[in-house]
């Protein structure tokens, strides 16, 4: 950085060097210094302007996940940067690369609780990877270095960069060019030992199945992993951030697993005498009952975080490092070995993976079911489209019936359940990759947690496929007051059928109301083929219930509903 | 598995923030500090945190390797076998002359040291292992003690092996 150059010029210029070409973000007095400086680099640099904080974050996890680089955000101090706070705690909760610039007072005035002042140090404490407030312009570029290291390298995160607002127009003395981090050095080359002992494990295993989560798209593991499958002949069940990971069309794959996992997933997690896990940190909602879960399995986990070994579900064996190194490693140690394949256990599996498909039991009614929206949009996915979603039922069925084909194609809020996560995070993801279909399946509940995107969407002239199951219910929370708490329906019915058509009239946009299933394949095309956003307002049976279900906290095999008849000795 | 009393030391970046963002940690992952020293080491920007919990096996593993991921931090270990010392200042009430020699004499057994007198008090410093002083305390207690402050544990590996 030359001299003379002011705070928020370097900013600008150290996001570009680090190859940051767009940002999500929405203007305050504290970053007025910060979001002057694009008029005069709009060649390299370009903002989104979004309309809420909130958004700024999704949109820039959006685009992190679908193109594996960091998402940057940025936010004016006080109320705006805690705006972005659900965001950053989705991002963390999901390991997702994101730098989350927010505007802070001067720095003569921190502390005295000036005007839109938050200790935004401490509030997002908790929920980063790491924290830097910039107290002189001359560490800008320095620290900035830093975070994109911090929120990529290892299992990735969110960082916070706390923004005084005269740092921005100091002008830079004497550039620092520290960008050594001490106490920073992910172990990513797997100790060749434990691979050794791992792969003797697998020999051993009569019927081993290999669980990949959220770090096999994290670290771009996907050809490893598949390498590894093939090799092997071992079924492959993902989580739900996993999902994509491994192409679901594939005869080895077995789909999700958890509380609204395909049964045969489950199943197959309940069959096991090892399980190989890589990348993901067995999750409540992944393994239910935790005394029971494994019980009669071993477990090999790998992740590039130790402290995720162990934290929940012990591991016989742990492997600290890198997904794709491992799985390539693992691949070579177990040809040198002489592998064999398991093949009763492979046809068993598949064999069920096949019917798990076909004895999915639909009820007869007058409305659409959430899940032939599902499989209509399967039919139509092109390679490399993306799939975003809210939280709640709608984002269950596309879980749990979606057939992703390549990795950073579904796109969720996993560990955050955040609702209004699909609209921003389709944002981004267009803004990453203009040239795919991106989909956008939302509750009709969690739609209206970010719906003044759709403003966004129109000024940007970003073209994606909104698709509502609209059932005028919190539909998840339904199902568990149905389920759990004798249909004591308390705070759950939103009312009066909300018309998402007229609303994105209201914004410029395209809508379409669906009501019975022969409009649907036509609608889901016109909105694919339109020019501008078409929103697809799908109204759906009101109280259909996401199934199989596991109940919070119970055995996997207690899971019930529709999907699998009895397979095996399985009940 | 069963519970017991661990010490963890740390080398951390000297950076505002850093015992929040330990002692943040330790809050929110439901892990107990029982003490906590924190001062400035022979290495310029590094400081040392001593950290005493208890906690099982498994408490412990967690907790060092959450320890480990802060950025702060640069080197943890647990010291197992280390020197482990504590000082503690202890005020008491001397109403008569038989508590003083009283003082006296334990003084003289636990090594504490008297840094103030006034009339009717005494101030001594005691340097120890944690155990002395919970002991030393305990001898003291029936003389009425007025006050108490200790400054946690701090501790440091023996011979050369372990730096």
């Amino acid at each position: 950085m030359e001299a003379k150059m002011k705070g928020a010029e370097a900013i600008i210029k150290t996001l570009c060097k680090q190859g940051t070409n767009v940002t999500f973000g929405f203007p305050g007095g504290a970053v007025i210094p910060l979001f002057d400086k694009y008029l005069d680099y709009s060649d390299k640099i370009n903002n989104i302007l979004v309309r809420h904080e909130q958004c700024a974050a999704h949109a820039a996890e959006g685009y992190a996940r679908a193109s594996g680089k960091v998402g940057v955000c940025i936010a004016t101090s006080g109320p705006g940067a805690t705006n972005l706070v659900t965001g950053i705690m989705d991002a963390y909760m999901d390991s997702v690369p994101l730098i989350a610039f927010g505007g802070q007072v001067p720095t003569g005035l921190i502390g005295n609780d000036a005007f839109q002042e938050t200790d935004m140090m401490g509030i997002t404490l908790p929920i980063t990877k790491h924290n830097f407030q910039i107290r002189d312009p001359n560490e800008i570029e320095s620290i900035i270095t830093k975070a994109y290291k911090l929120a990529l390298e290892g299992r990735p995160g969110p960082i916070y960069i706390d923004l005084p607002k005269d740092i921005q127009v100091k002008e830079i003395t004497k550039n620092k060019n520290e960008v050594k981090i001490r106490g920073f050095s992910p172990t990513v080359e797997p100790n060749t030992a434990q691979i050794s002992r791992a792969a003797d494990m697998m020999m051993k295993a009569e019927m081993p199945l290999i669980l990949a989560g959220g770090g096999v798209i994290a670290s771009n593991a996907s050809k490893e992993l598949k390498q590894l499958a093939e090799f092997t002949g071992i079924p492959v069940v993902t989580t739900m951030m996993g999902k994509s990971c491994f192409d679901e069309n594939h005869p080895l794959s077995l789909g999700t697993v958890g509380m609204h996992g395909r049964k045969i997933a489950n199943y197959a997690t309940l069959q096991t005498d090892l399980m190989i896990a890589i990348g993901c940190r067995f999750s409540d909602r992944i393994t239910g009952n935790l005394e029971s879960y494994l019980e009669f399995a071993k477990l090999i986990h790998i992740d590039i975080d130790p402290a995720e070994i162990g934290k929940n579900v012990k591991a016989d064996l742990p492997v600290v490092g890198d997904a794709r190194r491992t799985l390539s490693s693992l691949v070579v140690a177990l040809r040198n070995k002489k592998w064999k394949e398991k093949k009763e256990w492979k046809e068993n599996m598949t064999v069920l993976g096949k019917k798990c498909d076909k004895c999915i039991e639909l009820k007869a009614g007058k409305k659409i079911f959430p899940k032939e929206i599902v499989t209509e949009v399967n039919k139509l996915l092109k390679k490399g489209d993306i799939i975003t979603t809210g939280v709640g039922q709608h984002q269950m069925f596309a879980m749990h019936y979606l057939r992703m084909g390549s990795p950073r194609t579904f796109i969720s809020s996993g560990g955050a359940g955040t609702m209004g996560f699909g609209l921003p995070a389709a944002i981004g993801a267009k803004v990453a990759k203009p040239n795919n279909n991106v989909f956008c399946f939302d509750g009709d509940g969690s739609f209206q947690m970010t719906i003044q995107e759709l403003e966004t969407i129109r000024s940007h002239n970003l073209k994606i496929v909104p698709i509502i199951f609209n059932n005028s219910f919190l539909g998840m929370v339904r199902q568990w007051l149905e389920l759990f708490h004798d249909k004591r329906y308390s705070q759950v019915h939103l009312g009066n059928e909300i018309d998402f058509v007229k609303i994105a009239k209201a914004y410029h946009l395209d809508g379409i109301t669906v009501e019975r299933q022969s409009e649907l394949p036509d609608a889901v095309k016109q909105s694919i083929n339109a020019d501008k956003t078409m929103v697809v307002d799908v109204k759906i049976e009101e109280e259909s219930n996401v199934l199989p279900m596991l109940p919070p906290g119970g055995h996997l095999k207690e899971a019930f509903g529709v999907c699998m008849k009895s397979p095996g000795k399985f009940v | 598995m069963s519970e017991k009393k661990h010490i963890i030391s740390m080398l951390v970046e000297d950076e505002p923030g850093v015992m929040t963002r330990i002692s943040g940690m330790f809050a929110r992952r439901g892990f107990n500090i029982d003490t906590i020293t924190v001062g400035k080491t022979n290495k310029p920007g590094i400081s040392k945190i001593v950290v005493t919990l208890i906690g099982d096996d498994s408490t412990l593993e967690q907790v060092e390797k959450q320890i480990n991921k802060l950025v702060d931090v640069t080197k943890v270990s647990e010291m197992g076998s280390g020197i482990i010392r504590e000082l503690c200042l202890i005020k008491i009430k001397t109403p008569n002359k038989k508590v003083k020699d009283e003082l006296f004499d334990y003084a003289k057994v636990y090594k504490a040291k008297f840094v103030d007198v006034d009339h009717r008090s005494m101030t001594l410093e005691i340097i120890g292992v944690p155990e002395k002083i919970e002991s030393f305390i305990e001898m003291v207690k029936a003389h009425g003690i007025i006050d108490i402050s200790r400054t946690g544990v701090t501790a440091m590996s023996r011979g050369i092996i372990n730096n």
